[in-house]
C-alpha cells in the first residue's frame, strides 16, 4: 500500500499545504513533516505528505519515474 | 441567442416552451437552412459519390463544462472524429440533449455555443435536434445524443485487416489530456496547463489521406485510450502492436496527474487524436503530412506491427532502454489507487 | 540498472546454495512483475511474493461488513479505489454501488471527512485498510475530526502491521525464507528499526527498498552480498527518505488513536497483534460497533488466494488461475487489487512466450 510520490511543496501553513508534481497541484496535509519548508521535496500518500525526500535524489526518482520500466535488458 | 434561466419540465413537453427554447437558442447557435424549417425529418440533397457511413454515439461527460471543451463540442466532435476514422467525410449531425429538470441555463447555453463552434470548425451541418427534460434527480444534468452521416470516396477503403507487420504506427499528439482534464477535475487536482485535446479531426484526416501515404487504418484513442485500441487492432489484425515508450508524447500535466493517481496515460481518454496505421515505407511522408495541419503539429511515429505470435502478448511497449514489457488491457473503469 | 544486474549475477555464483528472497509490499510486487525482474534473477536468486497487498489479506467478512453497512439507509461507505472491485462472499462494493448502496471512492480519508461535513445527515464510513504507510493518513482525519467536532465521520477499522506477520512467515516450515525485502514506504513512517527482529530472533536478513525496478534490484543485490558473506542485516538502499527511527509524528498520533488487536489475514487466520484496532475512548468513530447482520463468510470453492499470498505457490498453481479467474471476472482478492499477487502475474508474467521477439 505504497503509492507515494515526491511532490514540491510550493505553499504551506501550520497544517496545509499544496504540493506540486509536473504542473499539477493538489492540497496535502503536512502535519507529518513541520520542517519542511516550501521548496522542499515532500513524499505524497493518501492526501498527505508522509516525509522529506532528499533535494537531489527526489530529481533523480522523478527522473526514474519517467523511465520506469528502464530495467527489462535483454540478456 | 438567448437560453431560458433554468430547464423546466415544460421545456421538453413539445409546446409552447419548447417552441422558444429552439427558436431562441438552438436555432440562432446552429443557423443552417435544415434545421430552421423545423419539420419532421430533414431531407437532404444527394449524397456525394461514395459509400454512406454512419456512426451514433452517447455523451455523459461529467464535468460537462472542462478546461478546453464542454458537453457540446465533445459531442460534435466526437461523431465527425468517428466518421473521420472510417475513413468518411462527414456531412450531416443529429443531435439530441436530454436535460434534466433544474439545469443552470447557462451551463445549456455554454454547452449549445460549444457545439455550434465544433460544427463550424468541422465543416458538418447539425440537420436535426431534439429535447428532452427529465425530472429533477433522474438524470445526471446533460446527456447528448448524436449520429452522423458521412460519405467514403471512391476508392478508399481503410481498415485493421489490411494492417501488416512492419506498418508504423504514429500518433497526431500528445496522448491522455482529455481524460487527465477530467480526472483532474473530478479529484480536486490543480493544473493551469491542463486542457482537454477535443477537436474535430477530419481536416487532419484528408490532409494525411491526399498525401499519398498508404494508410492502412486510423483510429481515434476515445475511452480506454491508446492501448484499448491497440489491443482492438491487434485482435483484428493478427498482428503485434510494439509501441516506444520513448516515442510517447505525453505532457507533463498529464504525467503528473498519472503520478498522482497511479493511472496510465495509455489508458486516458483523448478527443482529438488520430492514431494512423501506415505502409512502414510511407511513415515518414505521413509524418510530415500530419505534422503539417494545425491539429497534427505534434505528431509522432510511436511504434510498429510485428508477426503476431501465439501464446505472446499482443501489445507490448519497448522500454527505454530496449527491453519489452506487456501493456494488458484495462478492467472496468481504471479508479485511483492508493496501493 | 544493467551494471547492477551484472553485480548481481557476480555474486549470485558466490552462493553456495540457492537464495529465497521475499518481498511482503504490493508495490515491490507490481513493480517486480512490471519490469519482469523475476526473469531477471540469477539461478540461485528466488524473488518470491508475501501478503504485501493489504486488500488481498482483508478477510471476506471484513467486505461483508462493509457491504452490510453500506446497505442501512443514512450510511455513506468511503474507500479506496483498491477495495472496489473486491469479491466478497456475495457482490463487490462496485456492484453494491450499482444495486443503490451509497459508496465513494477517495484519493485520501481527508476527502472522506469532506464528506462527512458536507453531509451532516449521513453517517460516513471510511474503510481503514491498508499497512503502516496509511494509518497516518486515517489517524490524520480522525484527529481533524475530533479537533473540529465533526460526529458523523467514521472508520470500520482494517489496518495491519507487518511484523507480526513476517515472524509467521519465518516460522513456516513450508517457507525458507533467507531475506526480505522491506518495504520502503512503512519504512518512511516506522523506520528501519522496526525490523530489526528479524536479526535478532530469526537469524534473517531484510533490505529496505524503493520502488523503482532499479530500486529492487539493489536491494535484491545487497541481500544476496549479505547472504554472499553469511551476514544477517537490516539494510536500507532508500536512504532519500527512509531513516532508522521513522516519523516520530505520525507515529505518535497513530498511537493516541489505535492500539494493536488480533487480526485476520485471509491464508494466515489470526495473527495475534497483527492489526490496529481503535483505542476505546474512540468508540463513538467505531463502525464495527454498530450492529448489523453480516453473512456467514464464504470463500469461492478451489481459490487457493491464501497459498499466494504466504508465498507457498506461485499464481498459475492456483487451479483457477485464468481458468475462471482473472482480472475482469476476479474470483479472489489475489487477482482483484492491481497489486494482488495474481494480477500482477496475470498481466506481466502469464506469456509462454514472453515478451521479447
Amino acid at each position: 500500500m505504497c503509492l507515494a510520490i515526491p511532490m514540491v511543496l510550493v505553499e504551506r501553513n501550520e497544517f496545509e499545504g499544496v504540493a506540486e508534481i509536473d504542473g499539477v497541484q493538489r492540497r496535502i496535509s503536512v502535519m507529518y513533516v513541520p520542517e519542511a519548508e516550501v521548496g522542499d521535496y515532500v513524499l505524497v500518500h493518501a492526501g498527505y505528505a508522509i516525509g522529506q525526500v532528499d533535494a537531489d535524489e527526489a530529481a533523480k526518482t522523478l527522473e526514474l519515474l519517467r523511465e520506469y520500466s528502464d530495467s527489462m535488458v535483454e540478456l | 441567442m438567448k437560453a431560458p434561466k433554468r430547464v423546466l419540465l415544460a421545456h421538453g413537453g413539445g409546446g409552447h416552451l419548447t417552441r422558444r427554447l429552439v427558436e431562441e437558442l438552438f436555432l440562432p447557435a446552429l443557423q443552417n437552412p435544415y434545421l430552421a424549417t423545423l419539420t419532421d425529418a430533414a431531407v437532404l440533397p444527394e449524397m456525394p459519390p461514395g459509400r454512406p457511413a454512419l456512426s451514433t454515439d452517447a455523451f455523459v461527460v461529467d464535468p460537462p463544462i472542462f478546461s478546453g471543451g464542454d458537453l457540446g463540442c465533445l459531442s460534435i466532435c466526437g461523431t465527425v472524429n468517428d466518421l473521420a476514422m472510417s475513413g468518411a467525410r462527414p456531412l450531416w449531425l443529429t443531435w439530441a440533449l436530454i436535460l434534466e429538470e433544474g439545469v443552470d441555463g447557462d451551463l445549456l447555453e455554454t454547452c449549445v455555443r460549444g457545439a455550434a463552434s465544433a460544427a463550424k470548425d468541422a465543416g458538418i451541418t447539425v440537420v436535426a435536434g431534439d429535447t428532452k427534460v427529465v425530472p429533477r434527480g433522474k438524470g445526471d444534468g446533460l446527456f447528448a445524443v448524436t449520429a452522423g452521416l458521412g460519405v467514403v470516396p471512391p476508392g478508399r477503403d481503410l481498415s485493421d485487416t489490411h494492417i501488416e507487420p512492419g506498418d508504423a504506427i504514429l500518433v497526431s499528439g500528445p496522448i491522455g489530456d482529455h481524460g487527465a482534464t477530467v480526472l483532474a477535475h473530478r479529484h480536486d487536482l490543480v493544473a493551469s496547463g491542463l486542457k482537454s485535446d477535443c477537436a474535430p479531426l477530419a481536416g487532419l484526416v484528408e490532409t494525411l489521406l491526399e498525401s499519398g501515404a498508404a494508410v492502412r487504418a486510423l483510429h481515434d484513442p476515445t475511452r480506454g485510450g491508446v492501448v484499448t485500441v491497440c489491443h482492438e487492432v491487434a485482435g483484428r489484425s493478427g498482428a503485434k502492436v510494439v509501441l516506444e515508450e520513448k516515442a510517447l508524447p505525453v505532457r507533463r500535466e498529464v504525467a503528473g496527474v498519472c503520478d498522482l493517481l497511479g493511472l496510465d496515460p495509455l489508458a486516458l481518454a483523448c478527443e482529438g487524436r488520430a492514431l494512423a496505421w501506415v505502409a512502414a515505407d510511407d511513415a515518414d511522408r505521413a509524418l510530415k503530412a500530419m505534422r503539417s495541419h494545425p491539429l497534427g503539429a505534434e505528431s509522432e511515429i510511436i511504434g510498429n506491427m510485428e508477426a503476431g505470435l501465439s501464446g505472446a502478448p499482443p501489445v507490448v511497449m519497448k522500454t527505454r532502454v530496449g527491453g519489452e514489457r506487456p501493456l494488458d488491457l484495462l478492467s472496468g473503469l481504471d479508479l485511483p489507487r492508493i496501493c | 540498472m544493467a551494471g547492477i544486474l551484472d553485480q548481481l549475477r557476480e555474486e549470485a555464483e558466490k552462493l553456495e546454495r540457492r537464495v529465497t528472497l521475499m518481498e511482503v509490499c504490493g508495490t515491490h510486487t507490481h513493480s517486480v512483475a512490471g519490469a519482469g525482474l523475476r526473469r531477471l534473477m540469477p539461478q540461485k536468486v528466488r524473488l518470491i511474493s508475501g501478503p504485501g497487498c493489504p486488500v488481498c489479506v482483508t478477510p471476506v467478512d471484513y467486505l461483508d461488513r462493509a457491504l452490510a453497512l453500506a446497505a442501512l439507509p443514512g450510511n455513506s461507505i468511503c474507500t479506496f479505489g483498491d477495495l472496489m472491485r473486491v469479491p466478497s462472499s456475495t457482490v463487490s462494493l462496485e456492484h453494491a454501488r450499482a444495486e443503490g448502496a451509497r459508496v465513494e471512492v477517495v484519493y485520501s480519508p481527508r476527502d472522506a471527512l469532506d464528506m462527512a461535513r458536507a453531509n451532516p445527515d449521513q453517517r460516513v464510513i471510511f474503510l481503514a485498510v491498508g499497512f503502516e504507510t496509511t494509518v497516518p493518513t486515517i489517524a490524520g482525519a480522525l484527529a481533524e475530526a475530533e479537533a473540529e467536532g465533526v460526529p458523523n465521520f467514521l472508520i470500520l477499522p482494517g489496518n495491519k502491521t507487518m511484523p507480526q506477520v513476517m515472524r509467521v512467515l519465518v516460522d513456516d516450515p513450508e517457507l525458507d525464507v533467507d531475506g526480505f525485502l522491506l518495504p520502503g514506504h512503512v519504512s518512511v513512517i516506522t523506520g528501519w528499526r522496526l525490523f530489526e527482529f528479524l536479526t535478532a530472533d530469526f537469524d534473517v536478513s531484510g533490505v529496505v527498498a524503493g520502488f523503482l525496478p532499479t530500486d529492487v534490484a539493489q536491494g535484491v543485490l545487497a541481500l544476496v552480498r549479505q547472504a554472499v558473506e553469511g551476514k544477517a542485516e537490516i539494510g536500507n538502499v532508500y536512504g532519500r527518505v527512509v531513516t532508522a527511527e521513522g516519523n516520530t509524528h505520525a507515529l505518535e498520533l497513530v498511537d493516541r488513536f489505535f492500539e494493536p488487536s488480533d487480526e485476520v489475514w485471509r491464508g494466515f487466520g489470526t495473527v495475534p497483534g497483527s492489526g490496529l484496532g481503535l483505542r476505546p475512548e474512540f468508540d463513538h468513530r467505531n463502525a464495527a460497533l454498530i450492529e448489523v447482520a453480516v453473512p456467514p463468510p464464504a470463500e469461492p470453492v478451489g481459490c487457493r488466494c491464501g497459498d499466494v499470498l504466504r508465498g507457498v505457490i506461485d499464481p498459475p498453481e492456483c487451479p483457477l488461475f485464468d481458468a475462471g479467474c482473472d482480472p475482469d471476472s476476479a474470483i479472489g482478492a489475489c487477482m482483484v487489487s492491481s497489486e494482488g499477487t495474481c494480477a500482477a502475474w496475470y498481466r506481466h508474467e502469464r506469456w509462454t512466450e514472453g515478451a521479447g521477439s
